[in-house]
């Protein structure tokens, strides 16, 4: 996609929806990063905060939404255009889901920071760290349209994955050791499968890359079929 | 098109103007009953290719073919030099850019073709000028006024008047060239579906400056450029997924 539309304002509005889903991605992050902050700090002030600019992902959402629909609608786009635009369509639902996906981690740090710390978090940081990493790749990936560093998100949501069970397996031993436990437990146990969410939500825009590229549809494929 | 019966197949085809080379070793499978759709920028040579399956560039001197179009089932070469023109333009018809009725009645413009053919009785050419014109979907519009004049009738009617007199000799192939082109958005509609209906009974090749047309329409398409074809595939994935970056270029408007 080097070379530019004959109609100028046609490459403006494509160009506008990548800057979008772009904007959109960093908001997304940053809420991210706010509420495992939120957690680990036990910053109440920053959870509420991160909760209350939710309503900026949605806005955006719905704006890239609309400018997309105008994009179908008056231009007719076709190949690679037409790709992008159902790629941008379907990618910025994830990154709206993973904006809720934060705003519940911050649900529950409210929750917790109104009893004790269960325990010091090593393994949650880690996995939000690496969702976080996967949804800046996969959107480096569509912005670049890279479909080798798609090809590596994909991969990277195992490590997620066993992180997550992980965390289950060693809080399960807190809830058994000790009943009193099971209340925080619980919601610790929810924010690592909130983090396991916002990595699938990740992979989806990553195979959503791989389909604007290659045209080549690889959702719902099992690993062993992909390179056939 | 492993799955397709083949219509008309074209093999190395070469075509010149004089000295001028307009297609270049067009090598295409016509699938039967199906909407084969052939777009590019002007001067590509789609028309030229369109033209070549009923010998239009004969009424020109010095204008030369080499290769061949077989037209199935009796595998007729009709680019060949021994070609009666006038019995292939029997079985492959054409309707052109601009409605170009005779300035005759709209029952004789449709009888035009059978009685060249030698269809002489009343009532035979009573039902095929019938059978026509309800094939070509304008049967209720001019059925009251079959003996006024064909000009009388309006752009996009007249234009369903020229694909009926196309059909009154019962071809197997329909070449359209820019069948819509100077018709209204309402018109044009009307003959796209009139499009669809025709493939149940006959192959149809259309040439189209307008890309959603060919989307619309077509069970396949050509993307031709400068005298050589690029590309050709199944329609849905030459305007989601095309192969060649010249076809991307050019469907999705970053030609020259």
């Amino acid at each position: 996609m080097s070379e530019t539309h004959i109609i100028k304002q046609y490459e403006e509005e494509l160009r506008l929806i990548k800057e979008k889903v772009l904007r959109l991605g960093g908001l997304v992050e940053e809420g991210i990063a706010n509420s495992i902050k939120a957690l680990v700090e036990r910053d109440t002030q920053l959870a509420e905060s991160t909760i209350e600019n939710d309503h900026v992902v949605n806005g955006l959402e719905v704006e890239i939404d609309e400018l997309c629909l105008k994009v179908l609608a008056l231009r007719q786009p076709a190949a690679s255009d037409l790709r992008l635009i159902t790629t941008a369509i379907k990618i910025i639902t994830d990154l709206e889901r993973i904006g809720d996906m934060a705003v519940n981690v911050c649900e529950r740090v409210l929750e917790l920071n109104e009893e004790a710390p269960l325990k010091p978090y090593i393994d949650i940081p880690r996995m939000a760290e690496a969702a976080q990493r996967m949804l800046k790749e996969s959107l480096d990936a569509f912005v670049n349209g890279d479909t080798d560093l798609a090809t590596r998100v994909l991969a990277e949501d195992d490590f997620v994955d066993d992180l997550n069970r992980q965390i289950f397996r060693e809080l399960l031993t807190f809830m058994m050791e000790d009943p009193n436990t099971i209340s925080r437990a619980m919601k610790i146990l929810f924010i690592s499968k909130y983090l396991e969410r916002i990595a699938d939500h990740a992979t989806n825009i990553a195979e959503m890359v791989v389909f604007m590229v290659k045209g080549k549809v690889i959702r719902h494929i099992k690993p062993q079929q992909e390179n056939p | 098109m492993v799955d397709e019966k083949i219509k008309a197949e074209v093999r190395n085809l070469n075509f010149y103007y004089g000295s001028v080379k307009a297609l270049k070793d067009i090598n295409l499978n016509i699938a039967e009953k199906k909407v084969t759709a052939l777009i590019g920028p002007s001067g590509c040579g789609k028309t030229t290719y369109l033209r070549c399956f009923n010998r239009m560039h004969d009424l020109y001197p010095n204008n030369r073919y080499e290769g061949e179009i077989i037209l199935h089932p009796d595998a007729l070469n009709i680019a060949g030099p021994d070609i009666d023109p006038i019995e292939v333009r029997m079985r492959i018809s054409m309707v052109f850019q601009r409605p170009n009725p005779f300035p005759k009645s709209i029952y004789e413009n449709v009888a035009y073709g059978p009685k060249v053919r030698g269809i002489r009785r009343r009532s035979e050419l009573d039902e095929r000028v019938e059978k026509s014109l309800r094939g070509a979907a304008i049967w209720e519009e001019a059925k009251d006024r079959l003996h006024d004049l064909a000009f009388n009738l309006s752009g996009g009617q007249q234009q369903r008047l020229c694909i009926a007199r196309a059909l009154a000799t019962d071809p197997e192939i329909l070449l359209f060239d820019e069948p819509t082109s100077a018709l209204d958005p309402i018109a044009t509609a009307k003959i796209e579906e009139l499009i669809l209906e025709l493939k149940k009974e006959v192959t149809i090749l259309i040439v189209t400056h307008n890309m959603q047309q060919a989307a619309r329409v077509s069970d396949y398409t050509a993307f031709m450029y400068i005298g050589e074809l690029i590309e050709f595939d199944k329609t849905e994935k030459v305007f989601t997924v095309p192969s060649h970056k010249l076809t991307e270029d050019y469907i999705t408007g970053r030609f020259g």
